[in-house]
């Protein structure tokens, strides 16, 4: 398990250009609800961000539908479907709703996908027992600007 | 049975984009054993203040045709079975005394037609839910073991006396001694817990008729419970469904049986105050 993990590590520190630096969710700053800076600096993957869309890490079709994902099961009505987004947002507006769409929606249902601080009773994942040590934000930063690159294919 | 709504409700579920239309509950009506009218639908308690639109729904409303046909006759319920169980237990003596509950009770269960409706209730000054009648009757008078909160010999026992309430509207108190419990359930019903940030609120008043991934959200009513759930083939106890909607917040939840969950259990029965009693329902 640790070896894994460590070349994981590796991997991933590899995989981004040099001198690429990752905004801590602690750090990203918002204007108007937009996250201007990309959090990685690494161009996302649209293909990816597509996977992400199903079930778990994002699991954003548990509540919005998207029509170029139909061949997924299931898409929830809690919030509005997705299908022109990337013509109605920008995309520091898209990468901001996706990390902490309190910030352009206050008080919305959505969950903040890159914040790791300000909870009620924080649990460990799905177990229902209490977290352990700091929190991971529920999509890493690059896994928020796959998602983006994908919202951002999503055309009328 | 509402076969074009049915139809709808399955195209969604095989995969479809959600059709206008399926959202809110269906029309259905609910008889059970072809003799015994539960209402499913009633005005709103004044309490609510409109949160709830001016009507409250069973659950049952928003289950497909398959899940609601199990409740329209006792022989197709598998609750039943554990019910039964608990009827024997019932009359079979248990604990140090050499009683029964029967030994008691010489009415039977059906001593307590109306209990369940009014419960929880304030007793000498604590919030007291059924398990703990149904564990204090058994410690204290007959020397017997607690029962497992969500274990099937207790929720069976809690579905056989709920079944005695079967048909009477939900009438619990939220005033007087039971006042500031009820504050502290309402509290927790409005809170937001979890690294999702969801209360119940979020989904049983904001999106109840909607959609979420592949459940049909209703307004959260227990009048129905314990229910049988299908999914877990037995009895689920009102605090286990609680503490699988808390966890599924990625939340720390209280415990089964815990001071939270009894004010929270006021609470949640008070908003469906009027509702039949629907003990023992099926769920999906
Ligand atoms: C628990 C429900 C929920 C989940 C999960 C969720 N969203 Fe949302 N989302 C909403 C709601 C509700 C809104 C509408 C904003 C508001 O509350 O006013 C919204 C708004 C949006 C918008 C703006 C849409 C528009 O047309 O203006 C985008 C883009 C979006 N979400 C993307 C995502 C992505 C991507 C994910 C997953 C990584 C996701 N959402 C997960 C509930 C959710
Ligand atoms: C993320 C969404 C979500 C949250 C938050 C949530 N629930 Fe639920 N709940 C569901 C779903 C989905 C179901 C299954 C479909 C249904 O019956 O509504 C359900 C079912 C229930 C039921 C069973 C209803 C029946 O008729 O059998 C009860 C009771 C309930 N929830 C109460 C609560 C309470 C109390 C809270 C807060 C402590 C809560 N829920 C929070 C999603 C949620």
């Amino acid at each position: 398990m640790k070896k894994i993990l460590i070349i994981t590590g590796i991997v991933t520190a590899f995989a981004l250009p040099l001198n690429a630096e990752i905004i801590k969710p602690v750090d990203v700053s918002f204007a108007d609800g937009a996250v201007e800076t990309s959090l990685t600096g690494t161009p996302g993957d649209p293909a990816a961000g597509r996977v992400l869309m199903n079930k778990g890490a994002g699991n954003c079709i548990a509540c919005h539908a998207v029509t170029d994902l139909q061949d997924l099961p299931f898409h929830g009505e809690v919030g509005p479907m997705l299908d022109g987004v990337g013509d109605r947002w920008s995309e520091a507006q898209l990468r901001g709703i996706v990390s902490n769409a309190k910030e352009m929606f206050p008080d919305t249902v959505m969950p903040s996908f890159y914040r790791t601080t300000g909870f009620i009773r924080p649990g460990n994942a799905y177990t229902g027992k209490a977290a352990e040590g700091d929190l991971e934000p529920l999509l890493t930063a690059q896994q928020v600007e796959d998602v983006v690159s994908y919202l951002l294919t999503l055309k009328e | 049975m509402n076969k074009f709504k049915a139809l709808l409700i399955g195209a969604c579920t095989a995969g479809l984009l959600p059709a206008a239309g399926v959202a809110g509950p269906d029309d259905d009506k609910l008889m059970v054993n072809d003799e015994l009218d539960l209402a499913t639908e009633v005005a709103a308690p004044a309490h609510l203040d409109g949160a709830l639109g001016s009507t409250i729904y069973s659950g049952w409303r928003f289950r497909t045709d398959e899940t609601q046909a199990l409740q329209l006759d006792d022989f197709d319920n598998p609750a039943m079975l554990t019910v039964d169980a608990a009827l024997d237990a019932f009359n079979t003596p248990d604990g140090s005394e050499g009683k029964s509950c029967a030994s008691c009770h010489t009415g039977g269960p059906e001593e307590f037609a109306g209990l369940s409706a009014s419960m929880p209730k304030v007793i000498d000054g604590k919030l007291v839910v059924m398990e703990d009648l149904i564990n204090s009757h058994r410690q204290e008078v007959m020397g017997a073991e607690p029962l497992k909160w969500s274990g099937q010999e207790m929720q069976g026992m809690v579905a056989l006396i709920g079944l005695q309430s079967r048909g009477m509207p939900v009438n619990v108190a939220i005033d007087g001694e039971a006042a500031p419990f009820w504050e502290q359930g309402k509290e927790m019903y409005y809170t937001r817990y979890g690294q999702l940030e969801l209360s119940c609120a979020n989904c049983h008043e904001d999106n109840w008729g909607n959609m979420i991934r592949a459940d049909h959200l209703s307004q959260g009513q227990i009048n129905g419970f314990p229910t049988y759930r299908l999914k877990q083939a037995q009895l689920i106890s009102r605090h286990n469904r609680f503490r699988g909607c808390i966890r599924d917040t990625r939340a720390e939840t209280f415990a089964e049986g815990s001071d939270e969950f009894r004010a929270l259990e006021l609470y949640v029965a008070s908003r469906g105050n009027g509702l039949s009693v629907e003990t023992p329902a099926v769920r999906q």
